[in-house]
């Protein structure tokens, strides 16, 4: 597997040109730029008014206030992390550009950080406006949650970026026939993240699943820290080594799977 | 900064090995692809600052010749040298040193013909990129449409963007699959001109896939014929045409493509 040459160390100036060319992309379509808005900001709308229901209803809520529109807010970090991860790869396979990358210096690890990078700016034009809208309409303060917000912020965008290496690369090996697992794959993650609910609530045998995900951990320290007033750097800790590991393999994976594909001459077309 | 430029270049094998010191070295090329061999023991080697043609019917196994010797394609088995460095373990090292144009991949249709060859600049690490750019939009005449999207060309134009991005990083090796389809004669010649000066003024190589006999017989030093995955002639354009008692490369290729033996042509 040497010709992925992992081992000749990157470069910055190719992992700025990819950067550059997302860049170039993005500013090329303003209704592309107003989508990434456009979702998160009827998403928290939507939850929010709901949140604010819950809350005159229900005396648990009233007390743990902001919990749905700060799982809200977590989840389209998570989801949106990966697509515009995923989003920022299929528009070289809609462009049937992967050729020209493939055969150019360009290492598949500068690649795959250079979608990195583009995830963080593509979820910053997203979600800062959500969090802006949960507390001018809702009076929830997102950044209230202060330093923790780093660990949460960091754990789910980790998660993000190895479930848009592992869709990406099952793309890249299948072709754009395999495009829907880029839209759906994290979805498959909900019910078991406890997003919205504890952990607790899952039948035991299912806590052992949810507990292996790291977003479980970033889900529950949420709620701990906004119900409880406590956070648990325990569980941070936990995601943190669970994302490691998962870093490792989604990328490991992807080479298998890189591979493949030149083994299957898939590069050549890039179609269904 | 680029961490690359700290480490030293490797050197390619031995000067005295024969892979070494041509551009291309094939031996014993095989391609598999389920129950299809689409290439079968191929073999040859391409002298340093030749053009050479790749002549074939479709599913001739021209394109998947090119794409492992670009290593887009793993070859199922036998090796490929390119720049004396073994394909695909060494790529790294040459992937810089050559470039390609094929109609199985397209640049970039949202972006403009300037950000496009700007992007592909950097991916190259030119130095003095704007005035490559430059000097590319005067010879390949693009100054007409150089902030246009890539999208809104015309079949032509876009055929002109793709070889200038083939020719971005000055490179000592080309790969060309058919680099003039969808052109105009005029044009078409135009492009067929440019690539032999670039050829001269860089003792450069070429490879190119090519069903257009015409440019074929103008521009290469060396045809290998190629029908179902083999190789069933190589040599000079005019003793191929000798061989087989022809006038031009186009009926030796109807030859071949129809089954008439050499013999039997003659």
């Amino acid at each position: 597997m040497s010709e992925i040459a992992v081992h000749h160390g990157l470069s910055l100036n190719r992992i700025n040109a990819m950067v550059l060319r997302y860049w170039y992309l993005l500013l090329s379509s303003w209704p592309r730029l107003l989508e990434l808005v456009y979702w998160p900001a009827l998403q928290i709308i939507t939850w929010g008014f709901l949140q604010n229901y819950i809350s005159q209803t229900s005396g648990f809520f009233a007390q743990a206030g902001g919990t749905l529109i700060g799982a809200v807010i977590l989840w389209d970090i998570l989801f949106r992390g990966q697509l515009g991860f995923s989003i920022s790869f299929l528009e070289e396979m809609w462009a049937r550009n992967l050729g020209n990358l493939m055969m150019s210096p360009l290492k598949p690890i500068e690649f795959l950080i250079s979608l990195m990078i583009m995830s963080v700016i593509r979820l910053a034009i997203g979600v800062i406006p959500m969090t802006l809208l949960a507390f001018f309409f809702f009076g929830f303060n997102f950044y209230a949650i202060g330093l923790p917000l780093i660990a949460f912020f960091c754990n789910l965008i980790f998660t993000s970026w190895s479930v848009g290496i592992f869709a990406s690369g099952l793309v890249l090996r299948n072709g754009l026939g395999a495009e829907s697992i880029v839209w759906t794959l994290m979805f498959a993650l909900m019910p078991l993240a406890c997003i919205y609910y504890p952990v607790s609530v899952l039948p035991h045998w299912l806590q052992i699943v949810a507990w292996m995900l790291p977003p479980t951990y970033v889900f529950e320290g949420m709620r701990s820290l906004l119900i409880d007033h406590v956070f648990r750097v325990d569980l941070m800790v936990h995601a943190l080594v669970i994302n490691a590991v998962l870093l490792v393999a989604s990328f490991s994976i992807f080479l298998a799977l890189l591979r493949s594909a030149k083994r299957n001459g898939s590069l050549l077309g890039g179609g269904e | 900064m680029n961490i690359e430029d700290t480490i030293p270049r490797k050197s390619p094998a031995s000067a005295s090995d024969p892979a070494a010191s041509a551009a291309i070295d094939v031996a014993h090329l095989v391609k598999v692809y389920k129950a299809t061999r689409a290439v079968d023991d191929v073999s040859f080697r391409i002298a340093r600052g030749s053009i050479t043609g790749l002549l074939g019917g479709n599913g001739a196994g021209k394109t998947t010749t090119i794409a492992m010797i670009m290593g887009l394609v793993l070859p199922t088995s036998g090796r490929i040298h390119v720049l004396g460095f073994p394909m695909p373990e060494e790529s790294a090292e040459v992937l810089g040193r050559m470039n390609f144009e094929s109609p199985y991949v397209d640049m970039p249709m949202r972006l403009t013909v300037r950000q496009n060859l700007t992007i592909f600049g950097r991916l190259y690490a030119v130095r003095n990129l704007a005035d490559r750019i430059d000097r590319l939009v005067a010879d390949l005449d693009l100054r007409d449409f150089i902030d246009r999207a890539n999208g809104k060309l015309s079949a032509g134009q876009k055929t002109r963007v793709a070889l200038a991005k083939a020719l971005i990083n000055e490179p000592e090796l080309l790969l060309l699959d058919e680099p003039t389809a969808s052109l105009d004669p005029d044009t078409a010649d135009w492009v067929r001109q440019h690539l032999e000066n670039y050829r001269k003024s860089h003792n450069a190589t070429i490879l190119l896939a090519s069903h257009n006999m015409l440019e074929v017989e103008r521009l290469c030093d060396r045809v290998i014929i190629m029908k179902r995955g083999k190789i069933e002639d190589d040599d000079s354009p005019d003793r191929i045409m000798a061989r087989y008692n022809r006038d031009t490369l186009e009926e030796v290729f109807l030859d071949v493509a129809r089954g008439r033996t050499r013999e039997s042509a003659t």
